[in-house]
This record gives structure tokens, C-alpha cells and sequence, in this order.
């Protein structure tokens, strides 16, 4: 009988879940000895036409990193989802958008100049990129970017999310055991849309640090402060997100002393991870005095950052600007 | 959300014109048409506008459709859930509909009244509507929660309103008790010379119903005590009372008075006299406290400061002081708690040019009430600070720290009247001339502008203009030892500089200091300005948001003694009836904790004002106490694991009335998905 087939792709991502997969070390043998990879970039040699030239369906597990920024990636989105059994949301671009998504702050003719026209860019006609240009070869494309990033599942039909940026490899190995496991009639797969390799609850809940009731005088930044090694960072004005953030990291960071910043996404649930995190925030700071809740509220210095770091392609705010719609 | 199966339920959705209040705003049958139309995908099986949605006939158009379309869910699009939730529950429930299947959406306050642009406001209706059929479907019946009403009530605060509310109830046959943290009831009011405007004696009207509220069998009487905590919830309240040590055995006191005749420390009565009298370490704040023992005020007495003295132990006939009394904790159990803690005087010092402590000669309302009063320190004459000065011409400043936004913005409501009582007193009995200086003059109250167009014959000077400054600085001739009042006459149109040799400052009346943390204790919301919310400015009054928490008296805001009375009256009468039904249905909106998904992160810990929330160290979780929880919701907002759901208000609900709002901005495939 011949294996079960497995693919990963990446869209607008970082490279590092691809290096999470090659970091769960003899692990990977297990994938190996259990499918036959037919598709994935970083690591072998594929045509997109051999792919679509595949049966649908064919591909048993698909995990595909990345947000969908442009007319490439949606269309091998739309090709995998086809030829896929499982597509899975890898990784937190995938997810929610991560680090990519936050570009959707701004109108994207604003960051494509940023982009080609930054101290370090060597571009000295000021050129942009055309989505075709003529050549005495001929016509040659390059894929269009969207006004806006977005989610896989804002393109197509996922079946499972894998948190993380980028997910724990001992997470990554947890999922491909349990394939296999399906794959050998002991396990049973999740409930389509489950998020998987990830925990129930949130990172204080696998975090070490001792934890009082909340209250916050003063936020400050990590760097500039002695931070009691046992205590929640929260508690000492050091804005963690570990209370909005899935478990499933061990508190890494918390752990390492340093703070959450929310790479594992929203909990069960929760939609919107960044207001989640603003109401909390907000709940705990102790005072009732406007002035010095907006002194308080000055020490977060990057709202943005602080609260949609990972996940604003996915979140709510994404309805305000409707933006793949009417152009930016 | 996308794989979230269609719903099954059959939705009513009705328009309200209200009138003109909607319809002269928003387009309410392009609104109905949209949902019968748009909607249909979403489960709405009918929509219909109508002229009053709360009238009998609009009520009946829901019970109608709920029999012959078999209708699972209703959203009524009118008013505030304010006002009309419980209309429309009822009607769903009396059309066998569940009345938790109920959805009002608010098309008046949020869209009709806020907005001019017509065709932007039908647009803004239709996304209201298309959230709460978004938010309806997944409405889960529910049943209100039983639970008896212990017939006892707690009232806090023996001013007038409190001491009118204890008798009511008590008078209706229900224990109360009265807790005063003075040691006598009677509050502010018993301070007080003449009360307008039928200037009857205030002592003389206010002791018979001290005495009553003394003597009633229903009514226990804490004088000398507070409040330290309240835990329950309506109907059952467990609260903590410290009733401080008075240092004398009330079981044996017997009132006579030897004990304050004998005691040689003299002190000063800023309390009761307003700073104008004295009284002793062992003392009845006047002579008809109601209670009639004495306290004696550790502070002050020579015995507890120094260990030495005990004149009074020596010559008490019944041997009734006690100087090793302690404190007495107690809890008592009630159903209803009544607040009516009063106000206290805005402080005048804070106005430095009225010269308030610096100027001998310029003095608070309460100061001269002490003074014009028969039984205070000067026997009721009108004197300046020497104690034997008859003013010759006195200023009466209306508005001192009320409706300046420096101070107080508010109107005190009763310093207008006030003001003329005291300017009809010092004519009466010095002859004096008086002026009153004021802003506008307000005298709306049965009888009080009556007394004004008195007062103007009696030949009181009206000067219209704020005064700007009071000093001993004499420019001009005759100013010299006087008081001038530097005010810019605002009819007349020009500077004026009038000396007189008295000043009365009618200070406003403002919350307690301790009002916000008493607010805090009893679980209800203060304005910005402190004084207590009601939960309907015009209809509900004398109720709070909090179930079993009613107010009552100058704690809802600045207002006179009829009107206190009557608030008094008037939450006596809503407890009485809410003891009579022995039973209460509460909102079955509840929080609870999903234990797997906590996290213990510990943010809800301090959040809960009904403190319901318990944090488990061993297992490190919190957990809310139903039996507490009313469901306000802001432990489920703050949660950031989402390990909060509220009864009613879970994530699924109010996302999808978010999606419902935002469906024309979603994108299309969003939108399709319900
Ligand atoms: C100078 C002056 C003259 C006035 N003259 C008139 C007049 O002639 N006619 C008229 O109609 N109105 C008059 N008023 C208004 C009148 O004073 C009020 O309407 C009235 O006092 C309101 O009564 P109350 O019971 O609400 O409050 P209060 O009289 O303030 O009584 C509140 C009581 O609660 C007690 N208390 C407070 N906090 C606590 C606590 N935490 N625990 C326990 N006990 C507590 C206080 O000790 C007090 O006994 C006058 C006001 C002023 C300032
Ligand atoms: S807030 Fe951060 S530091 Fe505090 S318990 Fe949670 S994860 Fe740990
Ligand atoms: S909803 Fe939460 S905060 Fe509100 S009463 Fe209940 S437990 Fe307390
Ligand atoms: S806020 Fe939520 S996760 Fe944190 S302790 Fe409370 S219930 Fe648990």
C-alpha cells in the first residue's frame, strides 16, 4: 500500500515554522517513514503544476504556514484546499496574520513605498514593482498584493489551526504522532475546527510565577526593570499577555523571564484576542481617576503591538476596513 | 464560525414608530420590509412596523404571530431595554413564548434620537435589527430564580428621610433596623432654628418622630454604629454592624445628666453646634437625643488620655459608666436596605476670597442656624463672633460652591429658600438690614415663592449678581470695620462694594465624604459629582440598580425636608410591598467559571462589586458563587481566557449581534455563513 501523502506550503511568512517542523530532530524520520512527501517548497524540488496535476483529495495532510498577501498565495491556497484532506492553519500567520498582518494598518501603496524605499534598500531610480513587465523575452508576472493580508480561513475552509510563531516543535511532534495514530486506527481526529498542538486554557496556566489579585499602578517596560524572577510580570506593571494567550508554549517566555507577547493566539473561544486583552488590562489598572488612568495607560507604548502583534488580520477590526473589497 | 449550522428558529422582528419619536427619523417600514426580505435567510419569518410596539394592540400583534407563525424567537425593535424589556418579555411569555426568547433592540436612543440624517439612521436600524436576529437565535430559555425575602429591612442613616422610611415600615408590622453612626438620630435637621416656609420650629416636628422611631417595637435602634460589610444579595443580605463602644451600660443609664453636669472637660461642638458651642467629653449631642444615653468621646476625655478623672463614674446614680466597654460587632439578616445618609455642607474655606476662618464676622448657614436657634449657644440671639454684637446689616450669599463650575456645577436646591429664611429671621429679631445676593432666585416648592414676594415686602434687599469678594479692607468712607461685599450688580450694571457687618455664606449641600466607599460597600454607583443613582431619574426614583438597595433624602441628590420625606415614604413603600410578595424573581443572568479554560491568572479576583468571585490556591481557579453573582457582567467582559460566560451574554451571543452590526462590512462570504 502506498503512503499517505503530506505537504506544507508556505504564503507571506518568515521561514520559521518551517524550521519548527525540522526542529522536532528524529522525529521527522517518523514523517518520512509514514507519508511520502509529494510537496514542499523548502525542502524538496515541486512544480505547481505537479500539484495540480494531482487527484483531489489525494494529499492526506497539507500544513500550510503563511498568510495570504497575494494572488499567489490565495490561488495555492485554493489549490491545496482542493487536493488536501486535512489543511491545516499553520503556524500564526496562517492562523491570525502574526507579524505580516500588521501591515494592514496602513494603505499598502504606503507599504510598499516603506518597503522599497528604507534606508537600507538599494533603489536609486525609485522603482516599484509591476505585476508584469515586458521584456524582449516576453511578458514576465509577479503575483499581485492585496490591499490587505488575510488568514487562510478567510480564503478557504480550514480544518484544523496550529497556533504558535512558530508552533512548539514538541507540539508539532504531538500532532504528527497522533496522525499517525489515526492513520493506525488508535486515535481518533478532533472535531473539525479544533485548534490542535495547543492547550485548553491560557499561559498563566503553565506558568511558574507566583500570582496575587491585580492591581496596576504603573506600566513599565521589560528592559528597564528589575523584575522579581517568582512574581507575575503583570503584577509588576510588565505588560505580559499571558492571560489572553492559548497555552500549549510551557510559558516560555514568562518562564525565561520575559514577558508573553501572544504568539499562541486567542483562547477557546475568543474572537477578538486584542480586545480580550484590553479589557483585562483595563480591569486591573487601579485607579478611578481619568488623568492618572491615562498616565497609567501612556506606559504601554505600542498599543498596537501590545494587544494585535499576532493577530490583527484575524481580528475583529478587520470589519472596519473592508478592505479587499473596495481597494484600500 | 463558518461551519456553524443554519439556525432553525422562527424570528418575528417588530419596527416601532413610537410615535414620531422613530418613524420622524428612521424609514420604519423600509426597516421591516429589509428584514422580512434580507433577513428571511436568517430565520425572520415575519416583520412587521407598527405605531406603538408597547401598547396592548402591539403586544397582541407579537401573541398573534407567535400562535399562527409559530414564531421561536421575537425582536422588537423600539426603546431602551430600560424601559420596555420587561413589556415585551411579558407578552412573549403571555403568547407562550419562553420570555427569555426575547430580544429588544434599541432604535430610539441608539439611532432615532442621536441622528438627523434620515437615510444614514434607516441604514443604522437595519444593522441594530440585523444584530439582535443574529443575537436572538442563540437566546436559551431560561427561568427566573426564586428566592425568598427576609421581612427585615436595614436602614442606614437617621436623618428625617431615614427616620420617616424606619417608621413606615415599622408602622406596616416589619422589623427595621435604624443604623445612625451619631449617637443620636434626627440628622441634619435637627440642627436647624425655623424650617421654611411655614417657619414652624424644627425641633418641634422633628422630636415627636425621633421619639417614635425610639420607642417602636419594630424598629432597633443602633445609634453610634456603621456598616463595615454587606455580603448576599436582595432579599437576603447578611450585613456587618460595629456599634461603638458609648462607655456607658445603656441597661442601667437612666439619662439624667449628672454625668455631662459633672465632667470638667469642656470641648468644642464642631459637630452638632457647628463649632459655636461646646459641649462634654460625656454628652448627648441636645437634649432630646433620641437615644438619651450619653457617649462618652474617647478622643477627648481625661480619663482615656491621661488615666486619671473618672468624674463621672463617681457621681452616676446607677453606676452605669462603663470604661472597659468594647466595641460590639454584630450581623443581622435582611431582605431590603434603605440608604439615606444624608449630605454634608459644602466647605467654605475652599472659596478664599469669601474669607470663610478668616473673617471672624462671616459665617456657614449651619453656623447661623446654631445661632438663630433658641437652644443653641447664644439662646437664640442674633450676635456677631465678639457673642454679644447685634448686627446692624447682614449679607446673605446664595450659590456659596454650587452652580460654579470651580466647586459644584449642581443647583443645591435649597439654598434659595434657605437664604430667605434667614434673611425673615434676622429681620425679625435684629432689625437689621439684609441683603441677599444671588444668582437667579429659585423657589419652586408649594409655598415658596410665596414667601419670597413675603420676604420682598418685609423690605429684604436683592442685590442679582455673584460676589466676587469679601474683605476687611476698607477704601471708601464707611467701610471701616466692616465687611464689604464686592459684588458686580448685574441689573444695575456696575461694580458695587456694600458693607455690612455680618456674612452668611449659604453653602451647598454636598455627598458625605465617605460617599463613594459607602457606595462601594452597599454595591451601588455614585455620579460624578457623588450623590447615588437612581435607577430612573423620573420613574424610578428611589430605587438602585441593585436589587433591595433603595435611597432615600439628600443621598439621591440636594433636596428639602418635604422632599426627603416623601422619598422616605415612598422607598418604605416599595420595600413593604416587595416583603409582602415573601418572594422574588430574579434575572436568571448568572457567570460562571469554565474550570478547564481559567487559567488562574487571577485578573477577575478584585473585579466582582458583589464579591462572588473566590480564587481556589490549591487548584489555582476561581469560581463565582451564584449565589451572589448578578450577573453585571464584568468579570465575563474582563476574563482574557474567555473562561467567563454569562448567562445570556455569552461570547456566541454577543458576537454574533457584533457580526450581525457589522454584516454590510464583512466580506461576502463572512456575511453568508450565519
Ligand atoms: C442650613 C440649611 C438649612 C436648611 N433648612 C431647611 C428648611 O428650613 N426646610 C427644608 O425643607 N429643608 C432645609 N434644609 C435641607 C435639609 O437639611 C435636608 O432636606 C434634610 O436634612 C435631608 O435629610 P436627610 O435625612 O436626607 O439627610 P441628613 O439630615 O443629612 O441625615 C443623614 C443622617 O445619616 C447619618 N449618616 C451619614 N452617613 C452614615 C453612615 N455611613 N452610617 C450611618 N449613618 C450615617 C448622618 O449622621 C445623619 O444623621 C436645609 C439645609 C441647610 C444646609
Ligand atoms: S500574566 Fe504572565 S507572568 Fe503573570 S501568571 Fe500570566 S503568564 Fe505568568
Ligand atoms: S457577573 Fe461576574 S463580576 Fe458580575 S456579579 Fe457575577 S461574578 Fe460578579
Ligand atoms: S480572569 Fe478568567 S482565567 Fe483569569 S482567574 Fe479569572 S476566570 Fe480564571
Amino acid at each position: 500500500m502506498s503512503k499517505p501523502k503530506f505537504a506544507m506550503y508556505w504564503a507571506a511568512s518568515c521561514g520559521g515554522c518551517e524550521i519548527a517542523v525540522l526542529n522536532i530532530h528524529e522525529k521527522i524520520l517518523d514523517v518520512d517513514a509514514n507519508f511520502e512527501v509529494v510537496f514542499w517548497p523548502v525542502a524538496m524540488d515541486a512544480k505547481y503544476k505537479d500539484v495540480e496535476a494531482m487527484e483531489d483529495g489525494s494529499i492526506l495532510l497539507t500544513l500550510f504556514n503563511g498568510g495570504i498577501r497575494n494572488d499567489e498565495n490565495e490561488h495555492i491556497a485554493k489549490l491545496l484546499r482542493k487536493k488536501s484532506q486535512i489543511l491545516v492553519a499553520f503556524g500564526s500567520c496562517a492562523c491570525e496574520g502574526c507579524i505580516p498582518g500588521l501591515a494592514n494598518f496602513s494603505p499598502i501603496q504606503q507599504v510598499v513605498d516603506t518597503a522599497f524605499s528604507t534606508v537600507s534598500t538599494d533603489n536609486p531610480e525609485n522603482v516599484r514593482p509591476q505585476p508584469s513587465y515586458d521584456m524582449p523575452e516576453g511578458t514576465i508576472h509577479i503575483p499581485t498584493l492585496y490591499p490587505v493580508l488575510r488568514t487562510l480561513d478567510q480564503v478557504v475552509d480550514v480544518d484544523y489551526y496550529m497556533p504558535g510563531c512558530p508552533p512548539e516543535s514538541h507540539q508539532i511532534a504531538a500532532v504528527i504522532d497522533l496522525v499517525i495514530q489515526v492513520l493506525q486506527g488508535k486515535a481518533q481526529l478532533p472535531p473539525k475546527g479544533s485548534v490542535i498542538g495547543a492547550g485548553g486554557s491560557t499561559v498563566c496556566d503553565e506558568c511558574k510565577r507566583k500570582r496575587n489579585e491585580k492591581t496596576i499602578k504603573e506600566f513599565g517596560r521589560i528592559q528597564l526593570m528589575h523584575a522579581d524572577p517568582e512574581l507575575c510580570l503583570l503584577e509588576q506593571g510588565i505588560p505580559c499577555n499571558g492571560p489572553a494567550t492559548r497555552s500549549g508554549c510551557n510559558a516560555r517566555c514568562p518562564s525565561a523571564g520575559a514577558q508573553c507577547i501572544g504568539c499562541y493566539g486567542p483562547a477557546e473561544g475568543v474572537v477578538d484576542y486584542g480586545a480580550r486583552l484590553v479589557s483585562a488590562f483595563a480591569s486591573v489598572i487601579d485607579s478611578n481617576d481619568p488623568a492618572e488612568i491615562d498616565r497609567i495607560l501612556d506606559g504601554l507604548v505600542d498599543p498596537a503591538g501590545q494587544f494585535y502583534r499576532f493577530n490583527l488580520a484575524g481580528s475583529l477590526l478587520r470589519a472596519a476596513k473592508p478592505a479587499w473589497k473596495s481597494g484600500d | 464560525m463558518s461551519d456553524e449550522k443554519k439556525p432553525q428558529e422562527r424570528v418575528g422582528v417588530y419596527v416601532c414608530h413610537c410615535g414620531t419619536n422613530i418613524a420622524g427619523v428612521v424609514n420604519v417600514a423600509e426597516v421591516s420590509e429589509w428584514a422580512g426580505r434580507e433577513m428571511a435567510k436568517e430565520g425572520v419569518v415575519v416583520a412587521r412596523d407598527y405605531k406603538f410596539m408597547c401598547s396592548s394592540l402591539g403586544q397582541e400583534l407579537i401573541q398573534k404571530d407567535i400562535k399562527e407563525h409559530g414564531l421561536t424567537r421575537v425582536v422588537v425593535a423600539a426603546c431602551s431595554p430600560h424601559l420596555h424589556e420587561k413589556t415585551f418579555r411579558t407578552a412573549c411569555n403571555g403568547g407562550g413564548l419562553n420570555p427569555y426568547l426575547c430580544e429588544l433592540v434599541s432604535i430610539r436612543e441608539q439611532v432615532s434620537w442621536v441622528h438627523t440624517d434620515k437615510s444614514a439612521a434607516t441604514e443604522k436600524a437595519k444593522a441594530i435589527v440585523a444584530g439582535g436576529v443574529r443575537r436572538v437565535v442563540h437566546h436559551e430559555p431560561l427561568e427566573p430564580l426564586h428566592v425568598p425575602i427576609h421581612p427585615a429591612t436595614l436602614v442606614v442613616g437617621g436623618g428625617i428621610a431615614g427616620i420617616q422610611a424606619a417608621l413606615e415600615i415599622a408602622e406596616a408590622g416589619y422589623p427595621v433596623y435604624l443604623v445612625e453612626r451619631e449617637p443620636t438620630i434626627g440628622g441634619h435637621m435637627a440642627q436647624f432654628d425655623k424650617t421654611f416656609p411655614t417657619l414652624d420650629c424644627s425641633a418641634c416636628i422633628l422630636t415627636p418622630k425621633m421619639v417614635d422611631a425610639g420607642n417602636h417595637p419594630n424598629i432597633t435602634l443602633l445609634t453610634y454604629s456603621e456598616v463595615e460589610k454587606v455580603d448576599g444579595y436582595v432579599g437576603n443580605f447578611v450585613v456587618t454592624i460595629r456599634k461603638r463602644a458609648r462607655s456607658v451600660n445603656e441597661e442601667l443609664c437612666t439619662g439624667c445628666g449628672i454625668c455631662w453636669e459633672k465632667c470638667p472637660k469642656k470641648v468644642i461642638d464642631d459637630k452638632f453646634e457647628a463649632g459655636l458651642g461646646y459641649r462634654k467629653a460625656v454628652y448627648v449631642p441636645f437634649p432630646q437625643a433620641v437615644p438619651k444615653y450619653p457617649v462618652i468621646d474617647r478622643e477627648n476625655c481625661t480619663y482615656y488620655q491621661k488615666g486619671t478623672c473618672k468624674a463621672c463614674e463617681k457621681f452616676c446614680p446607677t453606676g452605669a459608666i462603663d470604661f472597659a466597654q468594647e466595641d460590639q460587632v454584630m450581623t443581622v439578616e435582611v431582605g431590603n436596605i434603605l440608604l439615606a445618609t444624608g449630605w454634608q455642607l459644602f466647605d467654605a474655606r475652599k472659596i478664599p476670597n469669601y474669607g470663610y476662618g478668616r473673617l471672624a464676622n462671616v459665617f456657614t448657614s449651619l453656623e447661623f442656624e446654631r445661632l438663630s436657634n433658641a437652644a443653641g449657644p447664644t439662646g437664640g440671639n442674633i450676635v456677631l463672633r465678639d457673642g454679644k454684637t447685634v448686627p446692624k446689616s447682614v449679607a446673605i450669599v446664595h450659590c456659596v460652591g454650587s452652580r460654579d463650575k470651580n466647586y459644584n456645577n449642581y443647583c443645591s436646591a435649597i439654598c434659595c429658600m434657605q437664604s430667605l429664611k434667614f434673611a425673615h429671621l434676622v429681620k425679625e429679631k435684629t432689625g437689621a438690614t439684609v441683603y441677599n445676593f444671588y444668582i437667579d432666585i429659585r423657589t419652586p416648592g408649594k409655598g415658596y415663592d410665596e414667601f419670597y414676594q413675603r420676604l420682598i415686602e418685609e423690605g429684604t434687599l436683592f442685590v442679582r449678581g455673584k460676589v466676587a469678594e469679601i474683605t476687611d479692607a476698607a477704601r471708601n468712607p464707611g467701610e471701616e470695620g466692616k465687611l464689604i461685599v464686592q459684588v458686580e450688580d448685574t441689573l444695575v450694571g456696575k461694580q458695587r462694594r456694600i458693607p455690612v457687618d455680618m456674612v452668611i455664606l449659604s453653602a451647598g449641600l454636598e455627598p458625605q465624604p465617605d460617599a463613594k466607599e459607602v457606595a462601594k460597600k452597599f454595591g451601588i454607583s455614585c455620579s460624578a459629582d457623588g450623590f447615588y443613582i437612581e435607577r430612573h431619574p423620573k420613574l424610578d426614583p428611589v430605587a438602585t440598580m441593585t436589587e433591595g438597595i433603595y435611597l432615600a433624602g439628600c443621598v439621591q441628590g440636594p433636596k428639602d425636608i418635604p422632599s426627603s420625606v416623601a422619598q422616605g415614604a415612598a422607598a418604605a413603600a416599595r420595600i413593604v410591598g416587595k416583603i409582602q410578595q415573601k418572594e422574588i424573581a430574579l434575572e436568571p443572568v448568572r457567570a460562571t467559571v469554565n474550570q478547564e479554560q481559567c487559567s488562574g491568572c487571577r485578573i477577575c479576583n478584585n473585579l466582582c462589586p458583589f464579591n462572588a468571585i473566590l480564587f481556589h490556591e490549591d487548584r489555582m481557579v476561581s469560581e463565582v458563587n451564584p449565589a451572589l453573582c448578578q450577573g453585571c457582567g464584568t468579570c465575563v467582559a474582563a476574563c482574557p481566557a474567555g473562561a467567563i460566560s454569562g448567562t445570556g451574554f455569552s461570547n456566541e451571543q454577543i458576537l454574533s449581534q457584533i457580526e450581525g452590526l457589522l454584516m454590510l462590512n464583512l466580506s461576502s462570504k463572512e456575511a453568508a455563513a450565519a
